[in-house]
């Protein structure tokens, strides 16, 4: 499979704001290093997966790859091209082909947009068809993700809508410029359980139909199991395992894995439950521990480890793991 | 049945209503239920599904404009509908407590947490001196794995997980019997959630207390509840020990329900969604409420609501189908 999206030693970090007087009386700046240096590739048809706790990076990630945020080092390439590099008219032109849905479908809709406008609202700003052509679009649209019949949604208002009805109108609006590329934040995690595999299945469908590569983001593991074909861990910042998905679920090898695994509810009363407890809570991303910045918390945590950040290294064919305690 | 007054909390069909301007809803209609000592129960639904507005109503914190419109509920015994405010004021606390929702927004930020804790204590002991409460407010905190030294900072100086204990520490305070805990993990992510889960259990076991867990993700209590309720639009549509639960589920929706959630040990699973969306609570179907998204309605469904079925063995279900197997 051909590589999509590559990303290469990306880092975004952003300034700690400060008041007059500290301004007064310091000289540094602090920084919020929200994506510390990571590097991924995403093939062409996957879902592809970031996964981890709130504050590891991963949306920041999302965001910089949908091209809402400008990284403060490293490149993103798309389709062999570094996307800093491009102007303006190629970049626009480039922005058709990476699409973003965000989370919570009740804020990423305007309240006073009707749901047709609101699809076609991409077209107009491309200047691709306006009038009837944009209609027949919009309907085509909402059609594709079973908001039927279509002619029944588009003079709505998104308050008249459920969540997971809102979810498919951000879904249509996100698919109508015909992207490659969508990056997936939290799509199902502001919806009902009930709910989940319906859009789940939808997104997936049009994957085949439409032959998309999604950036899935998501904090729910066993959501993440179900979809993806490859994964990466995130923690404060850093991948921590990337790997198949059977590799990564069945085999983990970082212990913030294991334990992360772990804690993830299983709907079974018969199991026993075994999760490994984590001494601590996430530190700020301001100030990041030294050397492998798991450290603190790691069961298994030894000298080398609070001196020397340890690197994303290939363990076997597609799976990776920043540890000192695995070697080749 | 006279065993039933030996257990803890006893709800008897309990309704509750909100007047609103667009009309009445009933968020929660004729439920009943009971729990004993050491228990946890899970109470699992969607959103709109009456699960927390069960869980205020069982502490008579319904939010306006919302009414507790008929039924019984005793706490040991003692019917609460027929307390004071005044007396209420103790049940809350003493007998029964409740963790909320959002740990966030929970705590007064211009208060220390021992100011809080103290207060709680001294409202509700109000004999005993500062000193004394300050110690009780530290064994609380002991409690849930906060240092006392602690007991001088303010909310903003915790991460959410330490904040979540900090209201849980509020709730076990003054040694409650029953302790209601809303969604005590949603907010948090799944390392801190485990450990919260763990703590309330833990404290569940030392200070004998019943815990009620309300939550939508039916993983969750499966994996720490013995027996579970799962609302529906305002109505219990099944309620069972969780091994039966998880076996056997009898109704369409609490089968529809274990189809699709995703399982981190099963490789390869097939789930299922159920199709369409919970109904407008202003706008219920006739009859069942859950018929129109029911994979085996039947023309009776449309007509009649069913009544809760008893199975035997403690496992009810509200469900046509299962009528000819009433004992």
């Amino acid at each position: 499979m051909s590589v999509i999206v590559d990303v290469d030693h990306l880092k975004k970090y952003f300034p700690v704001q400060k008041s007059f007087f500290e301004k007064l009386f310091t000289r540094t700046t602090d920084y919020v290093k929200a994506v510390d240096d990571i590097s991924f590739s995403v093939r062409k048809g996957e879902v592809f997966t970031l996964a981890g706790e709130s504050g590891c990076g991963k949306t920041t990630t999302g965001m910089l790859l949908a091209m809402l945020l400008e990284p403060s080092d490293g490149r993103i390439l798309f389709e062999g091209e570094d996307i800093a590099e491009l102007k303006s008219e190629e970049l626009r032109l480039l922005r058709r082909r990476i699409q973003i849905i965000f989370q919570d479908p009740y804020a990423s809709l305007n309240p006073r947009m009707r749901i047709g406008e609101a699809v076609g609202h991409p077209l107009e700003i491309h200047g691709l068809a306006m009038g009837s052509a944009k209609t027949k679009k919009v309907l085509e649209m909402l059609e594709k993700v079973g908001l039927t019949p279509p002619e029944r949604f588009v003079d709505l208002y998104p308050h008249q809508l459920s969540g997971g009805q809102r979810q498919r109108v951000a879904m249509a609006r996100s698919i109508i410029l015909g992207p490659e590329f969508i990056v997936a934040d939290e799509p199902v995690s502001m919806l009902d359980v009930s709910l989940r595999t319906v859009l789940i299945d939808l997104m997936m469908d049009l994957r085949k139909e439409l032959e998309l590569t999604y950036l899935f983001i998501t904090h729910d593991l066993a959501v993440a199991k179900y979809i993806s074909d490859r994964i990466a861990i995130m923690y404060l910042g850093k991948i921590v395992e990337l790997g198949n998905k059977e590799e990564v679920f069945s085999n983990p090898l970082h212990p913030y894995t294991e334990a992360l695994l772990s804690a993830v509810p299983v709907p079974d009363p018969e199991r026993n439950r075994k999760t490994i407890e984590l001494k601590g809570d996430v530190p700020s991303a301001i100030h990041i521990p030294s050397g492998c910045r798991f450290h603190p918390r790691c069961p298994h945590v030894f000298a080398r480890c609070s001196a020397e950040e340890p690197q994303l290294r290939g363990t076997k064919r597609n799976h990776q793991v920043a540890c000192h305690l695995v070697r080749k | 049945m006279r065993w039933l007054s030996l257990s803890l909390l006893e709800v008897d069909s309990l309704a509750v209503e909100f007047r609103t301007r667009r009309g009445i809803i009933r968020a929660v209609d004729n439920v009943s239920f009971s729990l004993n000592k050491g228990e946890t129960l899970g109470l699992v639904g969607e959103s709109g599904s009456g699960k927390s507005t069960l869980g205020h109503s069982l502490i008579r914190l319904v939010p306006y404009p919302g009414l507790i419109v008929g039924g019984h509920i005793k706490i040991g015994g003692k019917d609460i509908l027929s307390c004071s405010e005044e007396e209420m004021r103790f049940i809350r606390g003493e007998n029964i407590t409740f963790v909320f929702q959002d740990p966030m927004t929970s705590l007064n930020p211009v208060k220390k947490i021992g100011a809080h804790l103290v207060e709680l204590i001294r409202t509700h002991k109000p004999d005993i001196s500062k000193e004394e409460a300050v110690k009780l407010a530290e064994s609380a905190l002991n409690d849930v794995g906060i240092s006392p030294e602690r007991i001088d900072d303010y909310p903003h100086q915790f991460s959410g997980g330490m904040r979540q204990r900090i209201m849980i520490a509020l709730a076990i305070a003054l040694n409650p019997d029953i302790v209601i805990a809303d969604e005590p993990s949603t907010a948090l992510d799944v390392i801190v959630q485990a450990k919260i889960l763990d703590l309330l259990e833990s404290l569940r076991d030392a200070h004998g207390m019943a815990l009620i867990l309300i939550t939508h993700d039916i993983s969750v209590v499966l994996e720490r509840c013995e027996k579970l309720i799962v609302m529906y639009a305002g109505n219990f549509v099944e309620y069972a020990d969780s091994l039966s639960l998880h076996k056997d589920p009898k109704h369409p929706y609490t089968q529809g329900l274990l189809r699709t959630v995703p399982n981190i040990e099963l490789a390869d699973q097939k789930l299922e969604g159920i199709p369409g969306s919970p109904p407008d609570l202003l706008d219920l179907p006739n009859g069942c409420r859950f018929w129109p998204r029911c994979p085996q309605v039947m023309s009776m469904c449309r007509k009649k609501e069913p009544p809760m079925i008893e199975l035997g063995d403690g496992h009810s279900v509200r469900c046509f189908l299962y009528e000819g197997a009433k004992r």
